[in-house]
């Protein structure tokens, strides 16, 4: 079977590329998986971790905050605002973060509550997956 | 040494301490512009896919003309205008050619009956409305040299806030960009760029034949795929417009700390040759009074 061409630009640089046998991604309509010769499709994404199983079987997980992807061929471009491979999150960080967050009673800002917890699930799944 | 010499001397010490700050100033410059056209290229793949998805986006929606973001209001009252200016000075006429550019714009705004609301970046910008007493949309300083993503997000918001207010609320109907753009080292312009109302379909019609889209499904469908990317694309817009004019304005600075190295070399010379002629006429002066004295000696 073909493989998919992945590549995950952000707003500041192009983070990854490479081969991978299938995609995992979160929109607002739901989970969304791509396999290669998937019909071409643009989607927006949520908050949430990506999916990616690569061509040797190992997977990675990247964290998106916002954007879209599309898919067209078998190439897949992922387009995020902010997007994190998940070894290059720090947990302790993401954790002082939410902490620091949730302690600002005077107007919660849901969106940094949203993106540490973002973190630290990805950065948690891929712990628990190595 | 005579009182003269040691004046020159002083003021040829003070132009070359000067000198080595301008000279170190000039060299921090030329490595910045290096590194914020870096991250300038880095950003462009994702403009590029952002462009290509908004098309397809566009052309896959029903009605695009009636999307508010594109929508043409009839009655044009208040205009947003993003000013982007450095947050520090020594860097020629960098934001002084913004500050007017914007003044222009401004006029040309007014003769067509509406209201020109500035929201300016950096604290030459903030200075120069503070000092006038003009009231701003917004203000934003501390970044103009690096700028990030966060930075440029910050403003797209407040933009689109103030976008998406109704005109009775005071909102606004347009936002422009008055940005430097960086045409190469030696070559910087400021621009006049609208960002709202968008005129994607134009494009999309003019790009079809070049390019033609695979026919996507969309998730969820085309007009709110459009709704997700087009805040995107202002703070994408506003994101490029700072990096491009923290290019520029590194460009700007360094061409500005050469001509003062330049000038401060200049003045040294200057100096020295005053100082050295000084010298010499104390020297003969010097001599001729001993030569007299003798004279004056023997005569008698």
């Amino acid at each position: 079977m073909a493989d998919l061409t992945v590549s995950i630009v952000s707003a500041e640089r192009a983070l990854w590329s490479g081969e991978a046998k299938s995609v995992v991604a979160k929109t607002p309509e739901g989970e969304i998986g791509i396999l290669a010769g998937h019909e071409p499709v643009l989607a927006l994404l949520v908050e949430g971790p990506l999916r990616i199983e690569k061509t040797d079987g190992s997977k990675m997980l990247v964290a998106v905050h916002g954007g879209f992807f599309s898919v067209s061929g078998n190439a897949i471009n992922v387009i995020a605002e902010v997007a994190e491979l998940a070894e290059d999150i720090s947990l302790e960080r993401a954790k002082a973060a939410l902490a620091r967050a949730q302690a600002e009673t005077v107007e919660p800002n849901e969106a940094a509550i949203r993106r540490a917890e973002t973190r630290i699930s990805v950065a948690g799944l891929a712990s628990a997956a190595r | 040494m005579g009182a003269q010499q040691r004046v020159f001397r002083r003021r040829i010490r003070s132009v070359q301490a000067t000198k080595k700050i301008t000279k170190a100033m000039e060299l921090i410059a030329s490595s910045r512009i290096v590194k914020a056209q870096q991250r300038l290229d880095a950003s462009l793949p994702y403009l590029q896919h952002l462009m290509a998805a908004i098309n397809a986006a566009a052309t896959g929606a029903s009605d695009v003309s009636k999307h508010p973001l594109m929508a043409n209001p009839d009655n044009r009252a208040k205009a947003a205008v993003l000013v982007v200016t450095a947050d520090r000075g020594l860097a020629g006429a960098y934001s002084a050619n913004t500050l007017r550019e914007a003044e222009g714009l401004y006029a040309n705004l007014r003769n067509a009956g509406v209201t020109a609301i500035p929201f300016v970046v950096g604290r030459k910008g903030v200075a120069y409305y503070k000092f006038r007493e003009r009231a701003v949309g917004g203000e934003y300083t501390g970044f103009t040299d690096q700028p990030t993503y966060a930075d440029a997000k910050r403003i797209g918001e407040d933009l689109l806030n103030a976008f998406l207010t109704p005109a009775e609320e005071g909102g606004v109907d347009e936002i422009h960009i008055v940005y430097t753009h960086f045409v190469n080292m030696g070559t910087q312009e400021v621009r006049i760029r609208r960002v709202l109302p968008l005129e994607v379909v134009d494009e999309v019609i003019e790009k079809d034949s070049a390019m033609p889209f695979p026919l996507y499904e969309f998730e969820p469908e085309a007009e709110t795929v459009l709704d997700g990317l087009l805040p995107q694309y202002i703070q994408h817009s506003v994101y490029s417009a700072l990096l491009m004019s923290a290019a520029s304005e590194h460009a700007a600075r360094r061409r500005a700390m050469k001509s003062a190295t330049d000038n401060a070399e200049d003045l040294i010379r200057t100096l020295t040759r005053q100082a050295n002629q000084a010298r010499q006429a104390e020297i003969t002066q010097e001599i001729s009074e001993i030569v007299g004295g003798a004279d004056a000696l023997a005569s008698s």
